[in-house]
């Protein structure tokens, strides 16, 4: 039986002021109401420009659970197409990336096509002489998805030919990439290896708000950061220099003062970031020689900004999450209600020491791998909500923490540290995307 | 006297310390300066410059052995447990004058905890180093099969 399809008055009664229930992690039908109006309505993350740096380059991903293919023409042009033929829908690339040379060839019946996606040559063509075919959607080729935007490096995409354009949906959020870019002496990051992944048996939104979460890290991490913290203390003996990974693993002990005076910024449709005045991230080691290439490329003054913009987790919503300080992107892909890919990619900032990517190597196995101690720690949470969530004792998830009632949507503003509004504002994001495209159903049900 | 079979009962006998947990007797295994290494590329050459899974020194090995008996340590109750199902080792190398003991060990490894039982095959490589009439791991290297694939949690060693 449907209960939201179709319904936008029910699926936004599932988000309250400061409480939403539990059908948005558990509810298969709003998994796939997700699939059909979130993912399409929200410009989602596909790949990096640096994955596609040649002619005939292409790269695979999914918006939503849709399947796309990016590619690079000879023009230099960057396309994104459903990853299938207009055949009979055989999906066009299966490798996580490659290069095609000059054109895309079908291996099921060696239709081919142009890297800007228009149809090159079918066998016996003469075959579709005077059937039609000349009328048909297959003829213009692989189907296109218009909406694509590339901002320094990074591209997203809108699957719905209408919405939100790109610069009104992030805003001033953008600013976070820039600050990562801006790391780079050069202005530039590239991808140089596969991202670590990592399978979650839990709804999405569990991962996306933890990113924001504060509150957690001192008492889910005290099993993994806090054991880390205790060992080196025991271990350390007459050493003076604090290693790498304890450098990493010890501000997740951070008390709660820390977070709460470290801050979150919110900003419209459902963006926003920890760590504003400082984060887990401020007092890492100096990398030798680093500052003096920033001060070189941006001069003194330019070059402390940037690298004293120090922001912990920037939520872009709808699925993902950027790490400028360590270059890293969490790309939290849906594939079921209760079924989670999270793919960890690092950044290499471009002309800056080696141990810059060494560093966010290092921390992207430390919390984002299937063999991270701190993902552990996350996993066997989200595990035990989705478990939980079934329990009709009590129908909502509870995210008062620090709200007021005045409290505006869709602002933005800067905040104490431990406050939940940023996973208020994701939620009220979610509905509005959910619906944007509904109403007009409702009305015609009316 | 280090012989190919001192090697071989090396292997042999560090995983039977994995799979009877006793974690602490398995970390004496190591060189102080040893590493345990999951490789996240076909062939890899380089743990530091290109993405593991793993890549540990003795302390971080520490934390995790600590970790698994820590009281707040939720992903571990109920605990997991494991089995290594090892083919004979080939001897890669065992020079005694070189000091140079090398093997590599073909296995399918189960991870269990609870309800849920995962497996996973590949290669371990060992590279040892003699520490008085004793063999000690320099570096444990450990390449799945699929590393390239999404897994979840991997608590326990290979």
């Amino acid at each position: 039986m449907s209960r939201y399809a179709g319904n936008a008055r029910s699926i936004a009664a599932l988000v309250r002021e400061a409480e939403v229930h539990r059908d948005v992690y558990v509810d298969p039908e709003i998994f796939g109401l997700e699939m059909e109006h979130l993912f399409p309505n929200s410009w989602v993350y596909v790949g990096h420009a640096s994955q596609l740096a040649k002619p005939g380059d292409f790269i695979t991903a999914t918006i939503g659970r849709q399947p796309v293919l990016a590619s690079r023409h000879s023009d230099g042009s960057i396309h994104i197409f459903y990853n299938r033929c207009p055949h009979k829908g055989v999906k066009i690339a299966s490798e996580p990336c490659g290069n095609t040379g000059k054109f895309f060839r079908c291996p099921y019946h060696a239709w081919s096509f142009k890297t800007d996606g228009s149809l090159l040559a079918i066998p016996l063509k003469k075959g579709y002489e005077g059937t039609g075919f000349a009328d048909t959607e297959a003829n213009e080729g692989l189907s296109r998805i218009k909406n694509v935007v590339i901002y320094r490096g990074f591209i997203f995409a809108r699957l719905n030919e209408t919405g939100v354009s790109f610069e009104d949906y992030f805003g001033q959020s953008l600013s976070t990439i820039d600050n990562m870019v801006d790391r780079s002496p050069e202005g530039r990051l590239e991808v140089v290896a596969a991202p670590i992944r990592y399978l979650h048996t839990c709804n999405w939104k569990m991962l996306v708000e933890n990113q924001t979460d504060t509150c957690h890290p001192m008492v889910a991490h005290e099993s993994s950061a806090g054991t880390a913290v205790k060992v080196w203390k025991r271990e350390q003996g007459d050493s003076t220099e604090t290693p790498m990974a304890v450098q990493l693993y010890g501000p997740f002990m951070s008390p709660y003062e820390f977070y709460e005076q470290s801050g979150i910024r919110i900003w419209p449709n459902g963006h926003g970031h920890t760590g504003v005045a400082n984060s887990i991230h401020s007092n890492y080691a100096d990398v030798g020689g680093y500052l003096d290439q920033m001060i070189a490329a941006y001069g003194e003054r330019r070059a402390h900004e940037i690298l004293g913009e120090v922001r912990h987790n920037t939520v872009y919503f709808p699925n993902v999450m950027v790490k400028g300080a360590v270059q890293i992107l969490r790309n939290f892909i849906p594939i079921a209600v209760d079924k989670t890919l999270v793919e960890s990619w690092v950044y290499r900032l471009v002309g800056a020491p080696d141990k810059l990517y060494e560093r966010a190597l290092m921390y992207n196995r430390f919390i984002n791998a299937p063999t991270s101690i701190v993902g552990h720690d996350d996993l066997e949470m989200y595990e035990r909500a989705q478990e939980g969530l079934k329990s009709n004792g009590n129908q909502w998830v509870n995210l008062r923490r620090l709200y007021a009632r005045d409290e505006q949507p869709d602002v933005t503003a800067v905040i104490n540290g431990t406050s939940e509004r940023q996973m208020r504002n994701q939620f009220h994001t979610w509905a509005k995307f959910m619906t944007m495209d509904m109403d007009k159903h409702v009305e015609a049900a009316e | 006297m280090i012989d190919e079979k001192a090697v071989t009962d090396f292997i042999y006998r560090e995983a039977e310390l994995l799979d009877t947990m006793q974690w602490q007797s398995w970390l004496d295994l190591f060189h102080p300066e040893g590493r345990y290494w999951m490789p996240l590329e076909w062939q890899q050459q380089d743990p530091v410059l290109q993405p593991s899974l793993m890549y540990e020194d003795l302390l971080l090995l520490k934390v995790r052995v600590e970790r698994l008996a820590g009281e707040r340590t939720f992903s571990q109750k109920p605990k997991s447990r494991c089995h290594h199902l090892l083919q004979a080792p080939q001897i890669v190398a065992c020079d005694t004058a070189a000091g140079v003991f090398k093997a590599r060990t073909s296995y399918i490894y189960t991870e269990t905890r609870g309800d849920m039982l995962e497996r996973y095959s590949g290669w371990a490589s060992h590279d040892f180093v003699q520490v008085g009439d004793a063999l000690k791991i320099k570096l444990k290297r450990v390449d799945l099969i699929n590393f390239d694939a999404p897994f979840g949690n991997i608590q326990l060693f290979m």
